[in-house]
């Protein structure tokens, strides 16, 4: 069915369509749509769930833990400083290997106050042993909810689905939803393996000598080991059942590149737009690696796609303080034991929501060609002087 | 006289509860009551440790551990899983203790009784930090030592029932493991019951409070006698019942009580004066609230 909706109401309609059980959240702008939406839903009969209208977001990912562990489909959605304030409780979930799915709308970090776009809210979780999937439009929004599902009840990891404020979040396109009886063939009842049981009393959570703990580590790492294949495989599944599908990275028009830039976010369409015109205009030798999946980092699979070019341009809507762009550093850390790799650029833009035109990629490109090497180790865009 | 307490034990010998524990008792008592229908929303406190570590639990029902301030939205969560599963004749009890409840707990606390969840919230109260050594928490009285109240608490204990009274939840009781049977019957009384329910316990902390092992059910007993933890109910936060000491008893002064306690060895005759004057016009207004409410 097509609807008109914004990249929030795509979320509201991916949790619907995944038939979460207990929602728990908090009011955040530029989330709030999403909340209001979901209410909708649930007091109208039409998603058949909990939703518990907690005090805070540190609230909402305890309850969501709660409500995972006694055996509900959890799912929330949430925003910069509300998801800072979860902080505690998003290693708790992880830890507790509970397939938590969450929506993050990306908004800059206070002070100073700002509800606008940049990636830092999420990129500061990203150790924290949630799987992140960050969207290009709302119709990823919508079906990268599903296949959250469908991947964290397959490893028993949480999973992120991320969006830029207003620049997807409040912006309007047209939508495929799928049909829900096609999303109930691919994303069966939630049936969790462990959980809080009267016929199998247990405890979880508690206290972990270090005879154990360090062992527990290590089945997170082969939970996110086992994460890529899985990934893959669901959105192979949702190609199969509802007919569209992403990958954990996207390669555009690099086949003749030898200059790649690395997106993620609404950045990509922006790179699309001037990719397409170059080659319309016979210029062909540019191309885009959209990373749709950042943990676990798809090392292997970047460096397939960036290692047959000669020059890559990072663009980071964020920023790692002493460091640089954090999808750069990444992308360079993939290459750590590679005898060849490309020259890398990190350019930095559209911190706080500042725009990033089709002009700002255009310059983009124009500096990484014509630069044999970076001038300096982290170039800004659109910075006033 | 019949027998109140059942013989069902849903938690086992051989947890890690320091010889003494108020808080161990409570919970077994808590547990009797409540049978085994019931699931365990267990915050950072000295039952954390209690319970034992992985792969053991003490206790005979599933148990859920949480962070430190989450007793009251981690509960929510459960219980919502727990109705959309249609698992209704489930009992939900939050155990936290004073730490978790007067202080970094008290906001998800107040949220969930806010939103009138339906669960137990137990808060066993043993007037400090004591898992962690013993540091002041708002729920430690006036005049105790702790190790961050090197000189002696300067401020009063919080009011935890009338902090949830005022929230209007249908019901609210203090406990006392030295009344086993009262304490049993509130408990039977907060499972029938819809809606957030709060358990106030004082529970003696023989490291804590500096006391001996087998002084443990004596101070309950003498607590409740000598009117500094007066044993009542309040329903949707106005009808208020008392238990014990009855309204006509004249309560015990305080200094055997106080006196028997290392924490409050330093306090002068006239700062006991102080404290029993405290005592004395909170017993009073309680009674007035019996009264009028």
């Amino acid at each position: 069915m097509k609807e008109v909706t914004t990249g929030n109401h795509a979320v509201s309609y991916g949790a619907m369509l995944s038939r979460a059980q207990v929602i728990a959240a908090y009011p955040i702008t530029p989330q709030t749509q999403i909340v209001e939406l979901l209410s909708n839903f649930c007091a109208t009969g039409k998603l058949k769930a909990k939703f518990i209208k907690v005090e805070s977001e540190h609230s909402v990912m305890a309850a969501s833990i709660g409500a995972s562990l006694a055996g509900a489909r959890a799912f929330t959605a949430t925003s910069g400083q509300g998801l800072a304030l979860m902080h505690e409780m998003i290693h708790w979930a992880a830890n507790g290997r509970l397939p938590i799915v969450m929506a993050d709308v990306n908004r800059s970090m206070a002070p100073g106050w700002s509800i606008w776009t940049d990636q830092n809210d999420t990129l500061s979780q990203r150790d924290t042993g949630w799987i992140q999937l960050y969207c290009e439009s709302s119709q990823e929004v919508t079906d990268s909810i599903i296949q959250g599902f469908k991947i964290a009840e397959n490893v028993y990891l949480p999973v992120m689905v991320i969006l830029d404020a207003f620049v997807l979040s409040h912006t309007s396109e047209v939508i495929d939803l799928p049909d829900i009886k096609l999303v109930d063939k691919y994303l069966p009842p939630f049936k969790p393996k462990d959980k809080l049981d009267l016929k199998n009393p247990r405890a979880f959570g508690g206290l972990v000598t270090p005879d154990f703990n360090f062992e527990l580590k290590y089945k997170m790492q082969e939970a996110m080991n086992k994460t890529i294949p899985v990934a893959k495989w669901a959105d192979r599944e949702f190609k199969r059942v509802i007919g569209r599908s992403y990958g954990i990275i996207e390669a555009y028009k690099c086949e003749k590149a030898d200059t790649i830039l690395v997106t993620s976010g609404t950045i990509t369409s922006t790179s699309r737009y001037v990719i397409n015109q170059l080659h319309a205009q016979g210029k062909k030798n540019v191309g885009i690696l959209k990373i749709r999946m950042f943990r676990p980092f798809p090392a292997k699979e970047v460096v397939s796609v960036l290692g047959k070019a000669k020059k890559v341009a990072v663009i980071d809507r964020n920023i790692g303080y002493g460091v640089g762009g954090i999808f750069c550093q990444e992308v360079k850390a993939a290459f750590g034991n590679e005898k060849k790799h490309p020259e890398f650029f990190n350019f930095i833009t559209g911190i706080g929501g500042r725009d990033v035109t089709p002009k700002d990629i255009q310059g983009i490109i124009d500096y990484t060609e014509t630069h044999k090497k970076p001038k300096e180790e982290i170039v800004w865009v659109g910075l006033r002087k | 006289m019949r027998n109140e307490i059942p013989l069902e034990e849903n938690l086992n010998s051989g947890h890690l509860a320091c010889p003494g524990c108020g808080g161990s008792l409570s919970m077994r008592l808590a547990l009797k009551a409540l049978g085994k229908k019931t699931y365990l929303v267990l915050t950072a406190c000295c039952w954390s440790i209690i319970d034992g570590p992985f792969p053991y639990s003490a206790v005979k029902l599933p148990l859920m551990h949480t962070a430190f301030e989450t007793a009251g939205s981690a509960s929510s969560g459960v219980r919502a899983a727990l109705d959309i599963l249609g698992k209704k004749d489930i009992t939900v009890m939050a155990w936290a203790g004073d730490g978790g409840t007067f202080d970094i707990g008290i906001q998800a606390l107040s949220g969930a009784a806010e939103r009138n969840e339906d669960f137990i919230y137990s808060c066993y109260d043993n007037e400090a930090y004591m898992n962690t050594g013993i540091q002041r928490s708002s729920g430690t009285p006036w005049g105790a030592w702790t190790t961050t109240t090197p000189e002696s608490k300067g401020e009063q204990k919080k009011k935890m029932m009338e902090i949830m009274a005022a929230h209007r939840i249908p019901y609210a009781a203090t406990l006392s493991p030295a009344y086993p049977e009262d304490f049993i019957r509130k408990y039977k009384k907060a499972k029938s019951i819809k809606g957030t329910k709060f358990m106030h316990i004082l529970s003696p902390c023989p490291p804590g409070w500096k006391t001996s092992s087998e002084q443990s059910m004596k101070l309950s007993r003498m607590a409740v006698e000598s009117g500094v933890f007066p044993l009542y109910e309040v329903e949707n936060g106005t009808k208020y019942t008392l238990n014990y000491p009855s309204a006509d008893f004249k309560i015990k002064p305080i200094n055997e009580y106080v006196s028997m306690q290392g924490r409050f060895r330093h306090l002068n005759k006239e700062q006991i004066k102080f404290m029993q004057e405290n005592v004395t016009s909170e017993w009073q207004r309680l009674l007035r609230k019996l009264k009028y409410a």
